[in-house]
């Protein structure tokens, strides 16, 4: 038996994957853009930590 | 046993991912979509347009999430219904504990990336709509009180302050009175169409006001919320979001609205059937085009506003 071979279980939910897959990627691209753009903006500034400031 | 059911599969009943996106209630969406957009580019502040894309994606997804926790609850009212009995859970493609896993997890999901992608005022407000929606609407009122109508009605129209304050991160008389605008409209325009489309929640036990008060108590009603729209309406003009475009619109539209509030209160049902309910369901196509042009009238406003037309 190949190991390819494809299961009815995997056709019968052949859309639910997809669909499932989509918003997976879509989040991914949600977050990766909101990063982008809250990095970008001209006001971003990264918190020093407090050890650093401290001088410790 | 027939020769079909012999065949059938059994995982002919399996949900596809069409049905578990039917659980976010997708009609109801589109309303949230546009109402939270029209409050999110009102809004005097600017925001960038991915952020304003997501703000607009969260609120709908905070929306479809606390549909999710409707359906879930209210799944044996659905199921004796016939507008609902082909809802995911009745037609049993969907399970009770999928709906409210489903429900939850979005909800939590809206809320926590409404807040870091926007602001804290906004997710807040979200938060409140899903509750007010699920626990006060959905379990507490909508059983007990022929009001329900106007309970939900509060919960559908939070949408455009969300999306105002996902922009300013604040609560203002313009954004109150926008929310008022969808408020004060659900009921007449829910009311009139139960007043010629012969509805089964007496099977499901929940009150309705046809029901328990009557179709005369409907009918006046219907006139007192056309009313108090029109005030509301007419004064979301004199705010911030207001402009030569939304008064002309909002002036023609609420006329012919209280018009037709006012024959449908000096009607009887004996003329109401006698010509089909004709006024009634001109009242309620009209209904539609009310809240669509009033919020496409903030956006036009707004929008000549940015261009600088008006000076």
């Amino acid at each position: 038996m190949s190991l390819v071979k494809e299961h009815e279980l995997h056709k019968r939910r052949r859309g639910r994957n997809i669909g499932v897959g989509l918003v997976l990627a879509a989040f991914i691209a949600i977050i990766f853009g909101l990063t982008f753009v809250k990095v970008t903006r001209e006001n971003f500034q990264v918190q020093p930590q407090q050890g650093v400031t401290d001088g410790n | 046993m027939s020769d079909a059911s012999l065949h059938a599969s059994p995982y002919e009943n399996e949900a596809q991912f069409g049905d578990y996106f039917a659980l976010l209630k997708p009609r109801v969406m589109t309303l949230v979509v546009f109402t939270a957009f029209v409050g999110l580019l009102a809004a005097p502040v600017g925001v960038h347009p991915f952020v304003g894309f997501c703000a607009v994606l969260f609120i709908a997804v905070g929306g479809g999430a606390s549909g999710a926790l409707n359906m879930w609850y209210d799944s044996d009212i659905d199921a004796v219904m016939k507008r609902t009995a082909k809802r995911p859970i009745p037609a049993g493609k969907v399970t009770r504990d999928e709906a409210l896993a489903i429900g939850l997890t979005l909800s939590v999901f809206a809320v926590v990336f409404l807040g870091l992608a926007t602001n804290w005022v906004a997710a807040g407000l979200l938060a409140f709509t899903i509750f007010f929606y699920v626990v006060v609407y959905t379990m507490w009122l909508k059983r007990l009180t022929p009001q329900n109508i106007v309970i939900g009605g509060a919960a559908g129209a939070f949408p455009p302050m969300i999306g105002w304050a996902a922009a300013t991160g604040d609560i203002s008389t313009a954004s109150v009175l926008m929310f008022c605008l969808t408020f004060l409209w659900t009921p007449p325009h829910f009311w009139a169409l139960a007043l010629f489309v012969r509805m089964d929640y007496d099977n499901a036990t929940v009150p309705m006001l046809t029901v328990t008060h009557g179709r005369r108590a409907t009918r006046r009603h219907i006139l007192v919320y056309t009313v108090l729209l029109a005030v509301f309406a007419i004064g979301l003009g004199f705010t911030q979001v207001g402009g030569p475009v939304y008064l002309a619109t909002s002036v023609l539209l609420n006329a012919l609205f209280l018009k037709g509030a006012v024959q449908i209160a000096r009607r009887d049902e004996a003329q109401a059937e006698a010509d089909s309910y004709k006024v009634e369901k001109k009242f309620f196509k009209l209904s539609l085009l009310y809240l669509f042009a009033h919020f496409g009238a903030i956006l036009v406003d707004a929008g000549l506003d940015r261009l600088g037309v008006w000076g």
